[in-house]
C-alpha cells in the first residue's frame, strides 16, 4: 500500500507540474499512468514535435519539456506507478481515498487529481455482431503472449504496422495465419509489406485483400470468420482466433464510473479551484471541461496552481495557507 | 462566408455557414456549430473522432496527408471519400460541399 498526500492520475505535463505546485505547499505526490513512461501524449505521440506556446520558450521539443518538468519536480521526490491503469476510486469514511489499479496496486491519498489528458488509449473495435460475446473466447485486440497462438488458426485484420508485424511473426508458430485487409496495398513499413507478400506467395500465410470482416461464427468459442470483398462475394474461414488491429483510440475508460459529472468524455469542474462534484477530487488539463475551456498545456499549468491552493485544506486541515513567491522563498526540497 | 451541408448521424442535413478567411478547420466549425464531435486530440490527426465522409465536393479539399491516411485506413469503418475534418481547411472551394459525420459520438 502506497500512502501519499495527493495521488495524481496521469503523468503528462500537467500532472507533472502539479507535483511542483503541490511541493511548494509541502504536499507529497504519487503519480499513476497507464503508459510505461512519463510525459503522456508528449512522449508517446509527438516527442520530437516543437511546441511554440510554452511561456518563456520560443520553441521547445515535447520530450525536452517533459525532461525539464522532471528536473523541476525532482526536489519534491514524487513517486510513480507506471504502466498501470487506475480502475477503482473509493472514498473512505474519513474523506480520504483508495485507488486501485488493474495490477491491484493500491494507493491511499487525501486528495485525488485527475490529469488524464485524452484518457486511456484503447483498441478500436470493428462493428461486428456478437463481437463482444467472443471477446476472450477467440477475439483478442492485442498479442500479449504469442505462445497462445502456437499451432492455432489465426485471422488478423488490419493494414497497419502491427497487423503486418504480427502476420510475419505468427506465420512462424501458428498453424495458419490469414491476414484480411480492406485495400490492395499496405501503408505500413514497405519492408514488412514486402515480407507479407513474400509469405503469401510461398503459401505461408493467406492474404485476403480488398475485403472487410463481415460476420463471426461459433458456439461459445469463436469458430469461423466471414469476410466480404468489394464485389460482395463472401468467404468464410475456420479459425481459433481473430485479432482485429485497427489502432488505438483515446477513451475516458474507468474514470466514467466514478460518479463524476461528465460532459462529452470530459469531467465538469468548478473554475475557482478545478474541483469536481466529488469533494477531494480535482480534474486538471485536457480531461476537464468548463465554459471557455482551452486544451492548452499552459492552461493546465494554471489549473494545477489553483487546484493546489484548494487541495491544501484537505492535506493540512488545521493549517492556514499563506501564499509565498518562489522568488522570496526559493524551492525547499523534501 | 461560405456555405456547405452537414448530415448528422441520424441523416438530417443542415446548411452550415462559416468564415473562409480565418484559417479554421472543418472540425472547429463543426464543434462550434454544436455537432457531436469529440475531437479528442484537438486537431492533430491522432484520434479520428472527427471522421467525416465527403458526399459531395471532394475536389475542393486538397490531398490527405500521410498522418491522416494512416488514421483513416486503420479505422474499422472507412469509405472511399473518408477524411478527418480537422485536416480540412475552410476555404472558398468548399462552397456547396456535403459532409456526413462518421466519427464516434460518445
Amino acid at each position: 500500500m502506497i500512502n501519499t498526500d495527493i495521488c495524481i492520475i496521469g503523468a503528462g505535463p500537467v500532472g507533472l507540474f502539479a507535483v511542483f505546485e503541490a511541493g511548494l505547499l509541502k504536499m507529497r505526490c504519487h503519480l499513476i499512468d497507464a503508459l510505461p513512461q512519463v510525459g503522456g501524449q508528449l512522449s508517446e505521440i509527438y516527442p520530437q514535435k516543437p511546441i511554440y506556446d510554452i511561456p518563456g520558450f520560443p520553441d521547445i521539443k515535447a520530450q525536452e519539456l517533459v525532461d525539464n518538468l522532471m528536473k523541476q519536480i525532482a526536489p519534491f521526490n514524487p513517486t510513480f506507478t507506471l504502466g498501470e491503469r487506475v480502475d477503482h476510486l473509493t472514498k473512505k469514511e474519513d474523506g480520504s481515498f483508495t485507488l486501485t489499479t488493474n495490477e491491484k496496486t493500491k494507493v491511499n491519498a487525501k486528495v485525488v487529481v485527475i490529469a488524464g489528458g485524452l484518457g486511456c488509449f484503447e483498441p478500436r473495435k470493428p462493428a461486428l455482431e456478437k463481437l463482444e460475446h467472443f471477446e476472450g473466447k477467440g477475439v483478442a485486440y492485442m498479442v500479449k503472449d504469442p505462445e497462445k497462438f502456437r499451432d492455432k488458426k489465426v485471422v488478423l485484420a488490419g493494414g497497419g504496422d502491427s497487423a503486418l508485424d504480427w502476420a510475419i511473426y505468427l506465420a512462424k508458430i501458428a498453424k495458419r495465419v490469414t491476414l484480411v485487409h480492406r485495400n490492395e496495398t499496405f501503408r505500413g513499413a514497405p519492408d514488412s509489406a514486402a515480407k507479407v507478400f513474400d509469405l503469401a506467395n510461398n503459401g505461408k500465410i493467406d492474404l485476403i485483400l480488398s475485403s472487410d470482416l463481415k460476420q463471426l461464427g461459433g458456439n461459445g468459442h469463436l469458430e469461423s470468420v466471414t469476410m466480404v470483398n468489394k464485389k460482395k462475394e463472401e468467404l468464410t474461414v475456420d479459425t481459433d482466433y481473430l485479432i482485429p488491429l485497427f489502432g488505438l483510440s483515446p477513451k475516458l475508460g474507468p474514470i466514467a464510473n466514478w460518479g463524476l459529472n461528465i460532459d462529452k468524455s470530459a469531467i465538469e469542474v468548478d473554475t475557482t479551484d478545478y474541483s469536481t462534484n466529488v469533494e477531494g477530487v480535482y480534474a486538471i488539463g485536457d480531461i476537464n471541461t468548463y465554459t471557455g475551456k482551452l486544451k492548452l498545456i499552459l492552461c493546465g499549468f494554471h489549473e494545477a496552481a489553483l487546484m493546489c491552493q484548494s487541495a491544501f485544506k484537505y492535506v493540512y486541515p488545521d493549517q492556514k495557507l499563506s501564499f509565498k513567491y518562489t522568488t522570496v522563498n526559493g524551492v525547499n526540497a523534501f | 462566408m461560405i456555405k456547405f451541408e452537414v448530415e448528422d448521424h441520424d441523416g438530417n442535413r443542415q446548411v452550415v455557414e462559416a468564415p473562409d478567411d480565418m484559417g479554421l478547420s472543418l472540425m472547429e466549425v463543426l464543434k462550434a456549430s454544436e455537432y457531436p464531435i469529440l475531437a479528442t486530440c484537438g486537431g492533430m490527426a491522432l484520434c479520428a473522432t472527427c471522421h467525416v465522409e465527403v458526399l459531395d465536393g471532394k475536389d475542393g479539399l486538397g490531398e490527405a496527408t500521410d498522418a491522416e491516411l494512416d488514421q483513416l485506413e486503420n479505422l474499422p469503418e472507412y469509405y472511399p471519400t473518408s477524411r478527418l475534418a480537422c485536416q480540412i481547411r475552410i476555404g472558398d472551394l468548399l462552397e456547396g460541399a456535403v459532409f456526413k459525420l462518421r466519427g464516434e459520438d460518445n
